[in-house]
């Protein structure tokens, strides 16, 4: 309604004013952070173009992952906060993809196809759970995700495998915390098309294969299918009524949530150049969570658009700080500022006033 | 042959809802055997862990009352107690003094904190859980802003032990050596080896009598009345966002005098690390105590404790006889909290749903009538 009178009085002011509203007062903070932070590098001594660089890579390896909460938030489960089950279904097919031996591009591609049958079960089930508990998906979710990481945390060390630069060294078996991906997938994204200036050096294939992606999901939420979903996280009771199966879509979105998940730590891993079971997967979902967030989405609502500023605004924060700050006063407080801004933001969506659908 | 067939029910009502607790008898007692530790060894150990963390645990009762869910927001109370306990032990006041300067120290911030984490909780209500969950890293994040930046850099820190040697911030654990088990050694007697912390207990049984006698006060049965209906409550005149907040000001209060509990036997305090983990331990050895999201008695607190760290102790030892490798039993029992945990979880909404689904129908139903008639 207050949109509307906007429009009426279309003074300026008045619709910077409602632009701004509509941007949301933390998203502003963070945006100026960094934009601070990007005019402060140059005169603290570090070196801009390099900043950029490092923006760029981190973007890259975490888009994919951000992406992965957007069918979930679209169909009305909210914040995919189970995201270490498709880490996990991901890590189970490098794993495996290593295994069988295979090395370079192969491996990365292996990797993607052993990880689709994991994901697809592994997000079936979940899917299903959450059809059970419609409501309190977020906080159940959660422990999902924790449960499910603590169980493989036994399954790393007891399943048989046995490729020697995977598994401890003096006992054979059981898998290594992190495992290195040279001569395997290591950057295999990043370095395709790599173009370099200078000091500017801009991982082409990993932008373009994230760019795939979302395109991807961006064309799916245009089909019928894809309409439907927003329908169901939209209005639950009004999509019963033209006839769509609100359980069937759910789980659609579920399952593409845990395959997205599954793709997404495989294309951080190249970027990373490591493998990180274990514990690892624990707390990748806040990040995750916080930078969709940033990028202006909130429980039930997220676009590509939200996506790819978020994850810019977010990893641009995460990685300018550390250099500025540290070059600035001496003190590295990044990995403070950067729990109190992501799970800030976090807050700040769960308190809005968005009903949660039933 | 009718009565045969609702004993029988009974006892299958009994096990469904006891399940959790009976599961876990199950699996202790599988393990105690194959651990191979002995029985003054463990009771022991029992009588220590029932010590350090019943009073934690019982900080959790009263939001359930309010309906307000497993409090995750405990952790903020677990804060204000470390960082009393820092202060005291910068001013070098020892033992039992100590103790109880550090938990009137923890009061002010455990209300600021559970007061701020109220009222983002009124603003969230539906999700508390989530958002509780959220708000613990949230001011994980402040306080370590605190305890690493500005405490000895502003808020003056005096002794070389404490302070880091960059000159600011707090160390990785703080020594309470000085305080070390003064509450559990004071009046502690020993029976056929095995040691009592009686003030202690004693400190818990007047706790758990405060808990029984505050439900019966007004403010006790507005938070029942809150926790069954928020609406109902608030046509019958109760200030529902108000009694929330108290309510989650109580448990934050509670938790901080816990852990400071919790710590002095310990004896020494990670810093960075001994509130990570706390919320969790403690929600799922009240839930292995029988305990629901919506529902939870002092009974559920002892048995839960009791069990979920009897299983704690023999896990690793029985994991290495099963399989080789102890690790396995330590990962074990991680994914027993968690697991446990989301079982509780799920077997809430599930239930909260069907409610729901029950009522719907019962609607229909009158409508129903109405029209025909």
């Amino acid at each position: 309604m207050s949109d509307i009178s906007n429009n009426a009085a279309t003074t300026p002011l008045e619709r910077i004013q409602s632009a701004f509203r509509s941007f949301g007062l933390p998203r502003l903070i963070i945006a100026g952070m960094l934009l601070v932070l990007l005019i402060a590098a140059p005169f603290v001594g570090a070196n801009f173009w390099m900043q950029i660089t490092n923006v760029l890579n981190r973007f890259t390896w975490n888009g994919v992952l951000v992406l992965a909460m957007v069918p979930m938030v679209h169909s009305g489960c909210g914040l995919n906060f189970g995201l270490p089950l498709g880490i996990i279904s991901g890590l189970l097919g490098a794993t495996l993809s290593l295994e069988l031996g295979f090395t370079g591009a192969a491996s990365f591609l292996m990797a993607i196809l052993l990880s689709t049958p994991f994901a697809l079960v592994l997000g079936a089930g979940y899917g299903w759970l959450l059809n059970k508990i419609k409501g309190g998906e977020m906080m159940i979710a959660t422990y999902v995700g924790f449960s499910s990481v603590s169980f493989m945390c036994m399954m790393w060390l007891l399943l048989p495998y046995h490729k020697a630069d995977m598994v401890w060294g003096y006992a054979g078996k059981g898998l290594r915390t992190t495992i290195s991906l040279e001569g395997y997938y290591d950057k295999i994204l990043a370095n395709f098309l790599q173009i370099r200036l200078g000091d500017l050096v801009i991982p082409t294939g990993a932008i373009l294969f994230f760019a795939l992606l979302a395109f991807l999901m961006w064309a799916f939420l245009h089909t019928k299918t894809g309409t439907a979903m927003t329908a169901v996280g939209s209005n639950p009771v009004f999509a019963r009524a033209a006839g769509i199966n609100v359980d069937k879509i759910r789980l659609l979105s579920v399952v593409m949530s845990t395959w997205l998940g599954a793709i997404g730590i495989l294309v951080y891993e190249q970027g990373f150049g490591f493998i990180q079971l274990y514990m690892a997967p624990f707390n990748m979902a806040l990040p995750a969570v916080s930078a969709i967030l940033i990028g202006g989405a909130s429980v039930n609502k997220a676009t590509i658009t939200n996506v790819v500023i978020g994850t810019i605004l977010f990893q641009g924060i995460v990685t300018m700080t550390p250099t500025v700050m540290n070059n600035m006063i001496h003190m590295d407080i990044s990995e403070v500022l950067r729990m109190v801004v992501s799970n800030g933001m976090i807050l700040y969506a769960l308190t809005r006033k968005t009903e949660v659908t039933r | 042959m009718k009565n045969q067939t609702s004993a029988g029910k009974k006892v299958l009502g009994f096990l469904g809802s006891n399940s959790v607790p009976i599961m876990f008898i199950i699996i202790v007692a599988i393990c105690i055997p194959l651990s191979g530790f002995s029985p003054v060894f463990l009771i022991n150990e029992i009588i220590t862990r029932m010590g350090r963390n019943i009073f934690l645990i019982l900080s959790l009762l009263i939001p359930i009352m309010a309906g307000m869910g497993l409090n995750f927001g405990m952790t903020l109370g677990a804060m204000a107690g470390e960082i009393a306990l820092i202060f005291v032990s910068d001013w070098q006041i020892w033992g039992i003094p100590g103790v109880v300067l550090a938990c009137i120290m923890s009061i002010p911030i455990s209300v600021l904190l559970g007061w701020m984490c109220g009222k983002i909780l009124n603003a969230s209500k539906g999700r508390e859980m989530v958002t509780s969950y959220i708000i613990s890293y949230f001011t994980n994040g402040l306080y370590q802003l605190l305890v690493l930046y500005i405490m000895g850099a502003i808020i003056p820190i005096i002794h070389n032990s404490i302070k880091l040697p960059r000159g600011y911030g707090v160390r990785q654990t703080v020594g309470l050596l000085t305080m070390r088990q003064s509450l559990d050694n004071a009046l502690a007697i020993r029976v056929a080896g095995v040691k009592i912390p009686v003030l202690t207990f004693l400190i818990i049984a007047l706790m758990c009598l405060l808990i029984v006698w505050f439900r019966r006060t007004k403010l006790g049965q507005d938070m029942r009345a809150v926790g069954q209906d928020m609406e109902v409550a608030r046509d019958a005149g109760i200030n529902v966002e108000r009694t929330r907040i108290i309510s989650i000001i109580i448990s934050t209060v509670l938790a901080g005098f816990g852990m400071i509990i919790y710590l002095q036997n310990m004896g020494d305090m990670a810093t960075y690390s001994a509130h990570s983990q706390i919320g969790m331990f403690c929600i799922a050895a009240l839930l292995v105590g029988g305990a629901s999201v919506d529902r939870a008695s002092i009974g559920n607190v002892f048995l839960g404790v009791v069990l979920f760290h009897l299983m704690f102790i023999l896990a690793p030892k029985a994991g290495g006889v099963i399989t080789g490798d102890e690790m396995i039993g330590e990962y074990f029992r991680v994914f027993v909290s968690y697991g446990v945990i989301t079982v509780a979880l799920v077997m809430y909404e599930t239930k909260k749903r069907r409610a729901k689904a029950g009522m719907a129908a019962q609607l229909e139903a009158a409508q129903r009538e109405e029209e025909q008639q």
